[in-house]
């Protein structure tokens, strides 16, 4: 095993474990501020990259200019998504709800295969395709893109959770529904929220994954699965705990094709969630009874 | 007045005639295709190309005076229903043959019926297991995946490369070509040095060629159907490596190109000539029938026909060669098809015998590289 080797697995691990986390926060956000598992999820990340494609190829935009629409538009849909299929709903136990998310799923992923077609797409790199040298291992430019937006992600939501009224007002809910109801906050505003940022999260995750990964209609499901992981080893926080969370998986998935075999790379990331339910059900991180924000 | 009436009668009469010639019976034949669901890709293209060609025989006044009428039903990609629709077609339609599947599971479950019913099926799907036993009443269209193999090793036997690692897609196109490959290995004196996998909907791969790469072959050879193979290229080429690296015919459309982008540079692959058609050489006695199929199909649907739509179109053409030459009931369309030689089709240049339904030789596949965003033949 040389060095430049392992190098390349961890660097590779951590550009995909990236996006995990990014997604897998969109997941802890919704459950927080909900109590559901907003198994949609992966369809905002596929609607990121498919309407970046659309705004690029069929409105002729730049590409700085397709991605803000692309997160505009898929934020909107989340929105939408919110009030027509989980707002109306009068008795919503967390079964009917992860049924209606899974329900919701579907649907999106329908009317884009129908809208887009089944076709695979790509997505130009936002700068340039050279490698770029890492000790002996190289990555792309668009993998640094990657953990930069990621990094700037992460930051902006632990600025807004902790130092805005808003914020403040969703991790309330977090805690307690009832009583931030009871203080004066509008639950169901926050619980809308929480859909526009989750959503806009996920759409920025598909894009910017797009150049290196390519895009069709049905590249939620597997993403999102990920993403469901890094949240579960996280245990369901929206900080810190879900990025490495994400991290863990990416690199042990790169390892575990490079080192064991890369027939049971999916394997590895579904027996890390069943390992992670069975024993740590609270996350990797977690206290038995921890702070969910 | 009475002139007038004898001429109107003859012309009533011919009008009369004329009609009884059209009304003779059409030849029915059947179509089962993958028109939507997962392997729509190869279902849309291929009953895009029988219907244009059922309707083009049909326009010329079809075969003596006798038209084709094509029954065509979408199987969804699904063995079961597969089954059910092949059923339909024999009892309720009433078809001589039967052109389809699009997919290798889904011929291996009509088989049965098409031997029972004894009715002939011509395939379009690649699977070797198809043809191979022979089956009395089965016959296909598409390219082997053996010939494909064949092709890229005996190049690599030219060149004398013998360290070959293989990354394959663990889906049953991947299976398939990677059973192929270890098998026919030895024959050409080519070591497998490494054996992966990934899986259909992987998004990056440089796990796998990180490690191939510690191992040093001399070729990597991957198998696999879009996107899979893309983001290897764009990975392999992330990764800087300069082992040469080969595709299978899964990947050879311009899809391909426009997904791997520059990465795609220098890649080889074997392919079915359709693609290829413009520049291949005028003594090859397929390039008549590629270049009119690729221009039919571009004016008919607005674009670029492929070898799938290329299995349909062999398919039927093979039909009417049978029914030119009188054949109109199953049994006899099975015993003329039998005796098909040298029909240079869009696949390849098909030669039927009692020991071969399948028909094709490696000439079938030319060995093509992508340079500037195009392929050209590699020599």
């Amino acid at each position: 095993m040389q060095f430049d080797q392992l190098l390349q697995y961890v660097l590779s691990g951590l550009s995909t474990g990236a996006i995990y986390a990014l997604i897998g926060i969109g997941f802890s956000i919704i459950y927080n501020a909900t109590g559901i598992i907003n198994f949609a999820q992966g369809e905002f990340v596929m609607l990121g990259g498919m309407l970046t494609l659309l705004f690029l190829d069929s409105c002729k935009l730049p590409l700085w200019a397709a991605i803000p629409c692309a997160i505009a538009v898929s934020t909107a849909s989340g929105m939408l998504f919110e009030r027509l299929a989980i707002r109306p709903l009068r008795q919503p136990t967390p079964i009917n709800l992860v049924i209606i998310t899974i329900g919701g799923s579907i649907l999106i992923r329908g009317l884009s295969m129908l809208l887009w077609g089944k076709d695979t797409h790509a997505i130009p790199p936002f700068s340039g395709e050279e490698p770029i040298a890492v000790g002996g291992a190289t990555i792309l430019p668009q993998h640094i893109w990657i953990l930069g937006i990621t990094l700037l992600i992460i930051a902006a939501n632990k600025f807004y959770f902790y130092h805005t009224i808003s914020g403040k007002a969703m991790r309330a809910c977090a805690y307690n529904r009832r009583a931030a109801g009871l203080v004066g906050i509008d639950v169901r505003r926050m619980v809308l929220f929480s859909f526009i940022i989750s959503s806009a999260m996920g759409s920025v995750a598909g894009i910017i994954v797009a150049p290196l990964t390519m895009t069709a209609y049905d590249v939620g499901v597997m993403l999102g699965l990920k993403g469901f992981c890094a949240a579960i080893i996280g245990g369901m926080s929206s900080g810190g705990a879900t990025v490495v969370g994400g991290l863990i998986l990416g690199i042990l998935e790169s390892l575990g094709a490079g080192l064991i075999s890369s027939g049971y790379k999916d394997a590895i990331a579904f027996i890390i969630l069943l390992l992670i339910l069975f024993i740590r059900p609270q996350g990797l991180f977690g206290k038995a009874q921890s702070e969910r924000v | 007045m009475h002139v007038r009436f004898i001429v109107s009668m003859a012309a009533l009469c011919t009008l009369m005639f004329a009609t009884v010639v059209c009304a003779a019976a059409p030849i029915k034949i059947g179509a089962l295709f993958a028109v939507t669901g997962p392997a729509a890709f190869l279902g849309e293209p291929e009953r895009n190309s029988a219907k244009m060609v059922v309707d083009e025989i049909n326009a010329a006044g079809g075969i003596k005076g006798r038209k084709i009428e094509l029954v065509i039903y979408d199987t969804a990609g699904d063995a079961t229903k597969a089954v059910q629709l092949a059923t339909k077609l024999i009892k309720d339609d009433k078809v001589v043959a039967i052109i389809g599947p699009s997919t290798t599971g889904e011929s291996m479950a009509v088989i049965p019926v098409a031997e029972k019913e004894q009715i002939p099926l011509i395939s379009c799907s690649a699977g070797i297991k198809i043809t191979d036993p022979l089956k009395k009443w089965i016959f296909k269209t598409a390219q082997n995946d053996t010939l494909a193999v064949g092709k890229i090793f005996e190049q690599l036997q030219k060149q004398k490369l013998t360290k070959v690692s293989i990354l394959t897609v663990s889906d049953g196109f991947g299976a398939s070509g990677r059973e192929q490959l270890k098998a026919q290995a030895a024959a050409f004196g080519i070591s497998i040095v490494s054996d992966d996998t990934y899986s259909p909907k992987d998004t990056d791969m440089t796990a796998q060629l990180t490690k191939i790469r510690g191992i040093k072959p001399d070729v990597i050879i991957c198998w696999g159907t879009n996107p899979g193979p893309a983001v290897i290229a764009k990975n392999a080429k992330q990764l800087g490596l300069k082992i040469p690296l080969y595709m299978s015919h899964g990947v050879s459309s311009k899809k391909f190109i426009d997904l791997a982008g520059d990465a795609a540079e220098g890649i080889r692959l074997p392919s079915g000539k359709v693609l290829v058609a413009d520049v291949l050489p005028t003594s090859d006695p397929q390039k008549k029938t590629l270049m009119a199929f690729v221009k039919d199909y571009q004016k008919h649907y607005k674009a670029e026909g492929d070898h799938f739509g290329g299995h349909a179109w062999d398919a039927v053409m093979l039909l009417k060669g049978t029914f030119e030459l009188g054949a109109d009931t199953p049994a006899a369309i099975r015993d003329q098809l039998e005796k098909t030689k040298q029909f240079h089709g869009i696949g390849g240049t098909f030669t039927y015998s009692s020991l071969d339904h399948a028909g094709l030789g490696k000439e079938a596949f030319v060995l093509v590289e992508v340079k500037n965003k195009d392929w050209v033949i590699v020599k």
